[in-house]
């Protein structure tokens, strides 16, 4: 693991949310050096979202802030509750308490349509590409361009050439392959510019480099800070400290559902990041070191 | 869409207008080159292999396959290439086709339609007794569109059982086999065989064009392909999209028009024995259409393109946003739909329909033709022109064999062993695609 110069986070100091939680009135934590009521860069804002399954508490009112054009990493050991985070914010679950903010505005995101419409896309980690169709087809799946009925292969095909030299993706041999001859890389590459052609602002990935050699993991992460760098706002969940340290601008650690530690990537170090994730709090002995 | 375009071109929209029109710059040049846009003849081989690797091996195993046989039968008996026997073979074969062509919508699913033969003898069923005087002698367009629409309900009927309660099409398809034979039978009564009474029915499979009418339409026919083809082949190369090299075009459109030619002169060569017979089949020109509009419909339209998706990865299809339930179920309205089709081909052929009609036998040969032409069993692969090569492929084992004087016990072997061969290359060609 890479040593990353940086400051110890100043984290968990007391102070009680305005908004009402109904679930579970927790102690939270705010952005370090940042005001939370200021909005601008704040593509979405989740303040105290909650969620239960019957008596699990899967989220304790998590606060987190996306700003546009940066990445923001997402940790937490399993069962920390991050699936249940990016779900609640793609509209595949519905939080039981606590508000969610879209470019400053309350929002309810109820189903996934609701979240494609507002500008967010998932990227899963079993990629959801269909194998036996080729690179343009995949990008377009489910929102065809067609004309006089017959589909419009010129013009997708057009974009999707575009959207992937946007991304600087060149290393397909050609548009029009199948996916299942692609690399993992490159079906990661095909699955976040496919999100990205949908007029996204936000795109949410998980894992994305969980079942990558190290050449593909670099490339997809180039890609990664490339989405940041055009604007886009991109949510990462990620077990691995070393992508999380090399692509992320902000980091946010979940344990057991509760947000115990957010800011940015360099007021973290990686000792700290393991001993949040395990512990959920920075362990005072020397014992994690 | 407009919208959609602008913001793909202008993909870094908040980073001002500079590095736009830089990011624009870079994505036209990009556009031509050579490493997304397939142009030079290596990199078209090149994306031919990786559809190999991905298990499209296309119609060639098919075609080699044919013209295999084609030799062997040749060989063991000179009647096989007579004129009068192609033509014979392909109207045989015609059954086949149109029930292989009603199978591919299943298997695209991952599906199976076991039911097909039997619907495809309801339908026979349902229009020789509209046309008979009991039922006011309905008029021949009437009773068709009747026994179709019948048969689209029993597709409907299947496909929601299917998608709407999850039961499998295996059980669901096969109460459709034993149910619809039942419903057949009962309309059939005891009587055994009903007469076809409407000579326009009986000319489908038994009338044929004027040697002249056959020209025409077979040239007007490849004329509009070459066009068609050449035309957008070119825009795509004007464009910079991935596009055949210009010779591949000319060979393909070269390889139809010979093929067409040829079958003309076939079926226009006199192939009667007391009294002239010439012409193409009007049968075959129906197979023909059917094809070509459901080629069209699978390959040009966006449920062509769902339909793909879902038989390759229904879960990515669903997040898509596409409506897996309505699909699938149109699905099996389609091809209950063509095998009522193919069940007034047959009927027309006999003349009758009887309760002889062995809906199980035509459903598997079905299947096998499919599946020898390149349809996958396993979903989402697979054309319209698969289905009808691969029911040239069954009708010219069945017919060689029956010259030969070969028993119905070898045919069946023979066909069973070419099938499971087919079935071989499906999976080898499956499985090395999802070794990556």
């Amino acid at each position: 693991m890479r040593p990353v110069p940086g400051v110890r986070v100043q984290v968990g100091r007391d102070r009680l949310i305005a908004v009402p939680v109904p679930v579970t009135a927790s102690r939270d934590e705010s952005l370090p050096g940042e005001s939370p009521r200021s909005p601008g860069s704040r593509l979405l804002e989740l303040r105290s979202v909650s969620k239960r399954f019957g008596p699990v508490l899967a989220l304790r009112g998590v606060n987190l802030v996306v700003p546009a054009g940066e990445v923001t990493a997402l940790a937490g050991d399993n069962g920390a509750g991050k699936s249940v985070l990016i779900k609640t914010i793609a509209g595949i679950h519905q939080p039981d308490g606590g508000q969610i903010y879209w470019e400053g505005r309350p929002v309810h995101i109820r189903t996934p349509r609701d979240a494609a419409a507002l500008g967010i896309q998932t990227v899963y980690q079993d990629l959801a590409l269909a194998d036996n169709l080729d690179i343009v087809q995949n990008m377009f799946l489910g929102r065809e361009r067609s004309r006089a009925g017959l589909l419009d292969d010129d013009s997708m095909e057009t974009s999707a050439t575009k959207a992937l030299a946007g991304l600087s993706v060149t290393t397909v041999r050609s548009i029009r392959q199948p996916v299942a001859s692609l690399s993992g890389g490159q079906r990661q590459a095909v699955a976040i510019a496919r999100a990205v052609l949908w007029n996204s602002k936000l795109v949410i990935m998980d894992e994305p480099t969980a079942a990558l050699g190290v050449a593909q993991t670099e490339m997809v992460l180039d890609l990664v800070r490339t989405l940041a760098e055009r604007g886009y706002a991109v949510l990462l969940i990620s077990h691995n400290l070393h992508d999380v340290f090399v692509v992320a601008d902000r980091l946010a650690i979940l344990h057991l559902g509760r947000m115990v530690a957010t800011g940015k990537i360099a007021e973290f170090e990686p000792q700290t990041v393991v001993s949040y994730m395990t512990f959920g709090r920075v362990q005072p002995s020397a014992d994690t070191r | 869409m407009e919208r959609l375009d602008e913001k793909t071109r202008g993909l870094g929209h908040d980073n001002g207008g500079a590095d736009e029109d830089a990011l624009a710059a870079s994505a036209a040049e990009v556009a031509v080159s050579p490493e997304l846009a397939a142009g030079s003849l290596r990199d078209y081989l090149h994306l031919w292999l990786a559809r190999l690797r991905a298990g499209e091996s296309g119609v060639l195993p098919v075609v080699v396959g044919l013209v295999a046989i084609t030799i062997i039968f040749q060989s063991l008996n000179s009647k096989f290439l007579t004129s009068g026997n192609i033509v014979n073979l392909l109207v045989q074969g015609a059954v086949f086709m149109m029930l292989a062509l009603a199978e591919v919508f299943a298997l695209l699913l991952g599906e199976i339609d076991l039911s097909a033969g039997f619907v495809a003898g309801l339908s026979g069923v349902v229009t020789a007794e509209l046309l008979t005087t009991a039922h006011g002698s309905w008029p021949w367009g009437a009773a068709i569109l009747a026994a179709l629409l019948a048969c689209a309900a029993i597709g409907l009927l299947h496909g929601t059982l299917i998608t709407r309660l999850g039961l499998p099409s295996f059980v669901v398809t096969l109460g459709g086999l034993l149910g619809w034979q039942g419903v057949m039978l009962a309309i059939l009564g005891n009587g055994g065989t009903l007469p076809i009474q409407d000579n326009v029915v009986n000319d489908v499979a038994n009338a044929n064009l004027t040697p002249a009418a056959s020209w025409i339409v077979t040239l007007v026919l490849v004329a509009a392909y070459g066009f068609t083809t050449w035309r957008r082949a070119a825009r795509r190369r004007a464009r910079g999209l991935v596009a055949p090299p210009p010779g591949f075009t000319i060979i393909k459109i070269a390889g139809v028009a010979v093929a067409g030619v040829v079958l003309v002169l076939v079926c226009n060569a006199d192939r009667g024995v007391l009294v002239p017979i010439r012409g193409m089949p009007w049968v075959l020109l129906i197979v023909v259409a059917v094809a070509t509009a459901w080629s069209i419909l699978l390959g040009r339209t966006s449920f062509g393109r769902h339909v793909y998706a879902i038989g390759g990865n229904a879960e990515a299809a669903r997040r898509s946003g596409i409506r897996l339930a309505r699909v699938r179920t149109l699905c099996f309205v389609l091809a209950s739909f063509t095998a009522g089709m193919a069940g007034i081909i047959y009927a027309s052929r006999l003349r009758s329909v009887s309760t002889n009609i062995d809906g199980g036998t035509l459903v598997l040969y079905a299947v096998a033709a499919a599946v020898i032409g390149g349809t996958s069993l396993f979903g989402g692969r697979g054309k319209a022109i698969h289905a009808v090569l691969g029911g040239i492929v069954i009708a010219a084992i069945d017919n060689g064999m029956g010259l030969q004087g070969f028993s119905a016990a070898s045919r069946n072997v023979v066909t069973a062993i070419v099938l499971i061969a087919a079935v071989t290359v499906d999976a080898v060609a499956r499985r090395s695609a999802t070794t990556h």
